[in-house]
């Protein structure tokens, strides 16, 4: 396979294809209507199952039915049409069913704009629907890494039998950029025995978030946890840049995360040692390595296109060992290279007062 | 906002008569609707009803997530914008305490056919004091041209390359013959706005439907045929005829269901 | 090393995303990273539209930038933008068919090609993105024009392959104007 100009929109909704996607329902909404649209043919043409629903609660539904008969099943989204999908969402994790879901942030709150957002990071990681879990959430700042994130959205599902959320911005969907697709996989050749395909032969399955009695939904809670905690303990990912003799640690991930990657290379350029934490992974948060850093650099700035939500983490994860600084922008406009330089140079200079 | 300024005034001699004058009810501003599309069109054929009714002042509008969610920059009342398909629950909730406003929805066929599905149904079975003009264009408009629940049996939409397949897509729906089963609805409707006549035709409509909410009759809907040039890739004029060819056949232009109460209105 | 950070921006319609996106396509024929975003949004109906388009040996980082090396703008309202954006050291090449430019306006980062009338010329005003583009590749000779020629003919949709020769033609006829004005 060679590299070639993908849309990032274009570029998911065939890398989940390839990597044996069996079934697709959604509704359009920009910006990543052309992943739906993508997918109306090709999927078709792979003899799998397309659908546009008549609604963001009912296509999630019909993801999450698709899911508990045990085929590998997706949606994608943005802003209003992932707060329509949040029911869903929570039946999923508590029947313990595989999903993936592209959310790609545009600007809110309400109808907002199209413009490319991080503001749903609370919503994504801290409280995607009611009751008590996390689902995983994958941040992409790129083509290439949001194509190899639906592989590993679709392995991490069907591991932890959870739901995946594969976090972009609308830059990420509308940007083409210099990627390589995966190679064609075949569609799983069986069900899961979990899966309700008919009880022929075998004892019946039920699958249900329902547990009438409270000792019941506890046990059900437990176990949940316990698969937050192995979740936590196996699947952190993140991305270090020249973190080992920063003074300043930049922490953003997904469109910011990307964009701190040429602050860091103007910043080295001035002589200022910069080093760059970008999470891969917004839930579970790369707590551990940001506690290392925090022993070792002498400030963070955290960039996002939001009021300030993963910097809470970072916040709680800091401890107040160091100062932190927040550059964000918001109502969809991208950060620039030279205003968050600014902001580099001035914390640089105050610490070293 | 700016002062409205008559052009006529000043160039046209008084002893002419004024037969066309610029609605009341209508802001002076440029649009967004693409050349040709129909809602333009069908937003001054009800900002022409609030005038002749003498409303503008008394009158709120709901504006639908689609092409139509800035119909508030071009009809000069109160106005809200709801969520996709939510207009007429939003709506809903501004008469019950407004009993004493006129309040209209304006929603195009993804917003209340698709998502919007049950707040209209609902809406219209428990007969709520609500207009709602409703464009049909068999199109989603502002999100580039997929395909809406009233697109036609093989019509080439961005989400129905090979055209619609009515066996794994489902068949197009026709909106004002379920609205008019319900008990609530007083008048319900199917116009087209794609010629002079049909235009006239759905004016009257649309002012029934006002007329049928003033006097406390019940719900009320005008459904409009409408083009949209742009994502069916046709030019304006080979849009409307395409429309008059393929979209009335399915959609037959009727007045489904007129209680004898909104007959004995008239449109005056 | 090689790396350009530029905006084409015009009218929906003059072409404007396409002239980027083949150039695009030949940066990574030629090996190089790229990253093209456009502006997108209800502004795009009959608007103005405009791509920012980043080739370089390095990886790209950030995919839009404040002040671009380079813009090719096709109509006033991005001159007008992009007059005061473009670095300058930078290259702004204006399309001077529809952009009028009083002397005093001039500066040393202009290249002035009047794109439109070479290609109703041509036949097809609609090749002034190919006029600018063949002008643009040949003055900064970030990627060779035969790749550029390459790439348009696997990108040229059917419909509207009968096209290929004249925007060929109109390619060369942008390169020409820069030979001459060095
Ligand atoms: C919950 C939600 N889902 C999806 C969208 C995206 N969206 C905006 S308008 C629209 C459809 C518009 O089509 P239609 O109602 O037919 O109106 P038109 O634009 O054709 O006038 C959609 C799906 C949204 N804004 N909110
Ligand atoms: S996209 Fe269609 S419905 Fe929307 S403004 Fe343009 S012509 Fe009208």
């Amino acid at each position: 396979m060679t590299k070639q100009l993908l849309k990032g929109n274009i570029a998911f909704a065939e890398a989940a294809l390839r990597y044996g996607l069996e079934a697709y329902f959604g509704y359009p909404i920009t910006p990543q209507s052309e992943a739906l649209e993508h997918l109306s043919g090709r999927m078709i043409e792979e003899g799998r199952v397309f659908l546009q629903a008549e609604s963001e609660v009912a296509a999630i539904n019909m993801v999450y039915g698709a899911a508990c008969a045990g085929v590998r099943t997706m949606t994608s989204t943005s802003g209003p049409g992932y707060s329509l999908m949040a029911e869903g969402l929570s039946y999923i994790v508590g029947s313990e069913v595989p999903v993936v879901v592209v959310n790609m942030m545009r600007g809110g709150p309400g109808l907002g704009n199209i413009q490319p957002s991080q503001a749903d990071y609370f919503f994504m990681t801290k409280s995607a629907g009611h009751g008590d879990f996390h689902p995983i959430v994958l941040a992409p700042a790129s083509v290439q890494e949001i194509i190899d994130m639906m592989g590993l959205a679709f392995t991490l599902a069907e591991t932890y039998r959870t739901l995946v959320i594969v976090a972009g911005d609308g830059c990420i969907g509308q940007m083409m950029e210099s990627a390589e697709l995966p190679p064609m996989a075949a569609t799983r050749q069986s069900r899961p025995e979990w899966a309700i395909t008919g009880a022929r032969g075998r004892d019946r399955n039920i699958i249900t978030s329902l547990y009438l009695g409270p000792e019941n939904l506890e046990r059900l809670n437990h176990r949940l946890q316990a698969k937050l905690a192995r979740i936590q303990a196996n699947e952190i990912r993140y991305q270090e840049m020249q973190v080992d003799d920063a003074d300043l640690l930049l922490v953003a991930y997904g469109t910011a995360g990307r964009i701190c990657t040429s602050v860091l290379r103007e910043a080295r350029k001035q002589g200022l040692r910069v080093g760059l934490l970008r999470p891969q992974t917004l839930w579970p948060f790369p707590e551990e390595r940001l506690a290392e850093l925090s022993q070792q650099v002498r400030s963070m700035l955290v960039v996002e296109m939001s009021a300030g939500q993963m910097l809470e983490d970072v916040q709680r994860v800091v401890q107040g060992r160091v100062p932190i600084r927040f550059h964000g922008r918001m109502g969809g406009i991208i950060p620039m290279v030279d205003e968050i330089l600014d902001d580099v140079t001035s914390l640089v200079q105050t610490a070293a007062a | 906002m700016a002062e409205k300024t008559t052009v006529a005034a000043a160039t046209i001699p008084e002893i002419y008569e004024p037969v066309y004058t610029y609605p009341d009810s209508l802001t002076e501003v440029s649009t967004h609707y693409c050349p040709g599309c129909v809602h333009g069109i069908v937003h001054r054929l009800v900002a022409e009803v609030i005038d002749e009714l003498g409303i503008r002042e008394d009158t709120i509008g709901v504006a639908p997530v689609g092409c139509a969610v800035l119909a508030y920059n071009y009809l000069d009342v109160d106005f809200v914008e709801a969520a996709h398909g939510r207009a007429p629950a939003m709506a809903t909730g501004i008469k019950r305490v407004n009993p004493d406003k006129v309040v209209f929805t304006y929603q195009g066929d993804g917003d209340l056919a698709a998502i919007g599905t049950a707040e209209i149904i609902h809406a219209a079975n428990r007969g709520e004091l609500l207009t709602t003009v409703f464009i049909n264009n068999a199109i989603y408009g502002m999100t580039g041209g997929q395909m809406a629940p009233t697109t036609l049996s093989g019509m080439v939409t961005t989400s129905t390359p090979t055209g619609r397949d009515c066996l794994l897509a489902g068949y197009p729906v026709r909106m004002s013959e379920i609205l008019a089963q319900t008990a609530g609805a007083v008048y319900v409707a199917r116009e087209s706005a794609l010629d002079i006549a049909g235009i006239r035709r759905t004016k009257q409509a649309i002012k029934r439907a006002f007329l049928a909410q003033i006097h406390g009759l019940g719900f009320a809907c005008v459904e409009v045929l409408a083009t949209c040039p742009t994502n069916w890739n046709l030019e304006p004029w080979s849009a409307l005829e395409w429309a008059k060819e393929n979209m009335g056949a399915f959609f037959p232009l009727q007045t489904f269901k007129m209680t004898d109460e909104v007959k004995a209105l008239g449109t005056r | 090393m090689r790396h350009i950070e530029t905006v084409f921006s015009g009218f929906g319609g003059q072409g404007i995303l396409f002239a980027g996106q083949l150039l695009s396509y030949a940066g990574i024929a030629a090996g190089l990273y790229v990253t093209w975003i456009p502006s997108y949004g209800p502004e795009m109906r009959g608007g103005t539209a405009n791509c920012t388009v980043i080739l370089s040996e390095e990886e790209i980082g950030a995919p839009v930038v404040r002040h671009p090396t380079a813009a090719v703008v096709m109509n006033s309202p991005s001159f007008l933008k992009y007059r005061s954006l473009v670095k300058p050291e930078g290259l702004l090449f204006v399309n001077t068919s529809l952009i009028d430019i009083k002397d005093e306006e001039e500066d040393a980062r202009m290249i002035l090609i009047p794109a439109s009338d070479l290609a109703t010329e041509l036949g097809n005003i609609r090749m002034a993105n190919m006029v600018m583009l063949g002008a643009f590749v040949e003055r900064t000779g970030i990627v060779a024009l035969d790749a550029v020629k390459e790439q348009l003919a696997e990108h040229l949709s059917e419909r509207q392959q009968k096209w290929l020769e004249p925007n060929y033609v109109a390619l060369e006829r942008g390169a020409a104007l820069i030979e001459t004005q060095v």
